[in-house]
């Protein structure tokens, strides 16, 4: 009985080893909740929230930077407005968009319309891209959703944005809050408050707080404009500052964002001269 | 005992028929499958059109006695897998166990392979029990999504069902006619009875793999997931053979790493030498079984791997670099741990052989290659911290130990804990011998050769591809560094074989004379790989994220979200200890079933 029972313990210590270590030996990371229904108003939308809004599903729902990253797994976005009419005039091209804005939707909704060299599935001399369409499966942006991500793309690649915000819908799925909890949480109404939550000043230096292992941003208002720290935000590896690494900056920041807290923390840095 | 399982399994097999023959599409029950219209002339078989997936909503999951539906169902999902496994691995060695003792007509084999399948017989009617369970859970928790599945694999189940009667008639007649079946022409019938066990066995697991992989990748659906008919093309998934690869090899492994646990125990607790000396040669091969399945194990693993990324580049990203990438470094934990156990349990083995002391030098040696290799491989990339930390560190990865992370770290680091484990094993077969070859000499520099070549080759492609080649490459160097492990252990062991043809034994094993601490590597091999399967259990369904089937059948349940890995390894760690008792049980009913009790003036005489 006696070896019996010391295997018994000795199994379940083994067991509860194992277990403590799953439970304080790494980290706990909430996974992101499944997406649920939000109301969104966008008719009362500006271009910069509708801008922000793509930002948003680039980042978050479209799943786009699991791939469209500076890993090389899929090409990268932020020089599409210079690639979008080459690969228009590629030789390749067979697909039926005929300006720019057409072949983003066209990217968006059927991938291997037209397959970036070196980027097809293995195999299939690129012909056939890994890419799902972002129209259905498990993504499944509506047209509204897939209006806000080109006018994102087109923003952050330096393009004119010529799609416009559809006004007949009033209701669009998004990501739920990055708590976790399935329940929107409160909206953030100083850049304070944002700052605290998001760790900001653990990296940046911005006011009496000094980090140093991104830019300072004391007067970041005098050398960028808008634009520029709106993408900054959204899309930390875009534009990199020289001598900083890239992925030091969360790149879900902007998921985790409301469009009015991006605008607020654009309005604030803008403004630091 | 033996009539109770039977009947209680009967009786279950019974409760499963009926309970699939509601479900099934054809049925008034049914209600989703629609009847097209009947074609115009009579000679024209009437068109079958299905509905598409439902799109449920939280109303559509019945709560039942404040039971948690998820949790019931990973529950015994888990238990049953865990023993599935354990019985559909145990006859295919007791079949080759049994060919062995008829091949070299050593008895002890024979008995070993009966003592084998006695432990395995209880514990297929607790699996039968808990694949009801699983069953009920699934109706009864979840309807739509069973009704869905039932829709799509209906005639599989029915095959499932009668394949069931068949496996439990063949497990009968194998175990029951062990001793009948003896000698001459009977023992080639009994040996192609359990051949047919294995048949039927392995055609059971390929069609419930099938289910659940049609869940990860779909096919034979519309992307509404209306069901084109063709019930093969839904079998026939993209990711089928890979988990049936998969599960194959790891079924080995677990089955004789729990057979190693039961002789185990009966060696700790076996009162004669004679006794002990039976225990330990059954604990040997038992562990000698687990380690053959467990050196390709990871190799499968990487090749399922490899096909999820192939299927959906997201869920790839999902299951290596997302949210489940920390799960991977528990792995790292679970895996170093079996390894660490099996060289330690060759390594105590050793005493059993005087001539083993010209190799036990060489043991630590060993021991730190293997603690290094498990290093590299349980060294996570990017490090999640507080500010102060990030601040610390100068970034989310270590300088120095941040490229030992990546995946061509580790994939260095787990084949050279391979060769290693295999060279662990090559000492342990010569322990007993001394060449009598001219050319002995000769071969062993041949063999250091190439063991030399070999880590070499591993460490180059995994520095200079990992390192200093793109992404394509960096992935792709991992296919020349598994042939390269598989070729140094294949071409070794010819080589092995030649050298120490005719070769001399320095005296007879002496089996019995182990620590009993080796026995306690092999209960943590066994409680290691449970815990492990079930870990891999849940990142398996886990990359489904919130689908029941991907991208066409949504979980609108209220626990359609992805739990911590802390949650999920208590419920592992839950289900374990659950599994263990039951497997005591087992092990204590199948004790029970060879004593005897000679009650005194009981009986008339």
């Amino acid at each position: 009985m006696r070896k019996f029972l010391t295997v018994v313990a000795f199994m379940v210590i083994t067991v509860a080893l194992f277990s403590g270590y799953s439970n304080y030996g790494i980290p706990q990371i909430e996974p992101a909740p499944p997406p649920v229904e939000e109301k969104l108003d966008l008719g009362s939308m500006t271009m910069d929230q509708f801008v922000a809004l793509g930002g948003r599903l680039f980042e978050g729902k479209g799943t786009c930077t699991l791939c469209h990253n500076s890993l090389g797994r899929a090409p990268m976005l932020d020089q599409i407005g210079a690639n979008a009419q080459e690969r228009l005039d590629d030789p390749r091209y067979e697909g039926a968009a005929k300006d720019v804005e057409g072949y983003l939707i066209e990217s968006l909704v059927e991938p291997s319309a037209f397959v970036v060299a070196g980027f097809g599935k293995a195999g299939s001399n690129d012909t056939e891209s890994p890419m799902p369409s972002t129209s259905g499966g498990g993504i499944a942006l509506s047209e509204p959703e897939l209006a806000a991500v080109i006018a994102f793309l087109q923003d952050n690649g330096g393009l004119e944005i010529t799609v416009e915000i559809p006004t007949d819908i009033g209701s669009e799925t998004e990501e739920p809050d990055a708590a976790g909890s399935g329940e929107p949480r409160p909206a953030m109404t100083s850049f304070q408050e944002l700052s605290d939550e998001f760790a900001c000043e653990a990296c940046h230096t911005i006011g009496e707080e000094a980090g140093d292992l991104g830019p300072n941003l004391s007067t970041i208002g005098a050398s960028r404009d808008r634009d520029y720290i709106r993408r900054a935000l959204l899309a930390p590896n875009a534009d990199l500052a020289e001598g900083f690494d890239p992925d030091m900056m969360p790149a879900d920041l902007g998921e985790q964002l409301y469009a009015g807290e991006l605008e607020l923390m654009v309005d604030y840095l803008s403004k630091l001269k | 005992m033996k009539s109770v399982s039977k009947f209680g399994l009967c009786g279950l097999f019974a409760i499963l028929f009926l309970a699939m023959m509601l479900v099934l599409p054809g049925t008034d029950q049914f209600g989703s499958q629609v009847a097209a219209q009947e074609a115009a002339s009579g000679d024209v078989a009437p068109a079958v059109t299905y509905e598409p997936a439902p799109k449920l909503t939280a109303d559509d999951y019945p709560k039942v006695a404040g039971v948690n539906g998820r949790l019931a169902v990973w529950v015994c999902a888990q238990l049953h897998l865990w023993f599935a496994a354990f019985v559909l691995a145990v006859p295919i060695f007791v079949f080759i166990i049994e060919a062995i003792g008829i091949r070299t007509r050593d008895k002890r084999y024979d008995d070993m392979a009966y003592e084998f399948i006695k432990v395995s017989i209880t514990a297929y009617s607790l699996t039968a029990i808990l694949g009801g369970l699983l069953l009920f859970s699934l109706i009864l928790f979840y309807p739509h999504v069973f009704t869905y599945l039932s829709t799509i694999f209906s005639g599989s189940m029915l095959y499932y069902a009668l394949l069931f009667f068949a496996e439990s008639a063949a497990l009968y007649l194998y175990y029951y006619g062990w001793h009948w079946l003896q000698g001459g022409l009977r023992k080639w019938v009994h040996l192609t009875i359990g051949l047919m066990l294995n048949a039927i066995g392995t055609g059971l697991m390929l069609l419930a793999n099938a289910w659940l992989t049609f869940m990860m990748s779909p096919a034979g659906v519309d992307p509404a997931g209306v069901f084109s008919g063709d019930e093969w093309a839904a079998i026939h998934n993209f990711l089928w053979n890979p988990i049936n690869i998969h599960r194959f090899v790891a079924n080995i492994a677990y089955g004789g790493s729990i057979v190693g646990a039961y002789a185990a125990f009966k060696f700790l607790t076996a009162t004669s030498h004679q006794e002990k000396a039976h225990y330990d040669w059954m604990g040997y091969n038992a562990n000698f079984i687990a380690i053959c399945a467990l050196l390709p194990l990871p190799f499968a693993g990487y090749y399922l791997a490899a096909e999820i990324y192939a299927y959906s580049q997201q869920m790839g990203i999902t299951l290596m670099g997302g949210i489940f990438a920390w799960l991977f470094i528990i792995q790292a934990v679970l895996i170093g741990t079996l390894f660490l156990s099996a060289n330690y349990y060759l390594w105590c083995g050793m005493g059993r052989s005087t001539g083993a002391k010209r190799y036990t030098g060489y043991m630590k040696y060993i021991a730190i290659v293997l603690v290094g290799a498990f290093l590299v491989w349980f060294t996570p990339h990017t490090l999640v911290l507080t500010n102060a930390e990030l601040k610390a560190l100068g970034g989310p990865h270590h300088s120095i130990l941040g490229p030992l992370g990546i995946m061509p770290a580790k994939n260095t680091a787990v084949n050279v804990m391979i060769i290693f484990t295999f060279l662990s094993f090559l000492f342990y077969r010569r322990a007993n011998k001394v060449a009598t070859v001219s050319w002995e000499k000769t071969g062993n520099i041949i063999q250091v050769a190439l063991f030399s070549a070999a880590i070499v080759n591993i460490l180059f492609l995994g520095i200079y591809h990992g390192y200093y080649t793109n992404t394509v490459y960096k992935v792709a160097a991992s296919i020349p560094q598994v042939l390269t492990t598989f070729f140094v252990i294949i071409i070794s062991l010819i080589l092995d074989s030649f050298i120490y043809r005719g070769s001399r034994e320095i005296g007879p094993l002496r089996w019995g004379k182990i620590p009993e601490r080796a026995q306690y590597a092999l209960f943590l091999l066994a409680v290691s790989f449970t815990w492990l399967m079930g870990l891999m259990g849940y990142i398996r369904s886990g990359i489904r994220q919130h689908w029941h089937v991907v991208d066409i059948m949504r979980d609108a349940s209220p626990d359609a979200f992805t739990p911590t890995l802390g949650y999920a390894a208590n419920v592992v760690s839950v289900a374990t200890i659950i599994f263990f008792v039951l497997v005591i049980f087992v092990f204590w009913i199948a004790q029970v079933s060879s004593s005897k009790t000679l009650p005194a003036g009981y009986w008339k005489e």
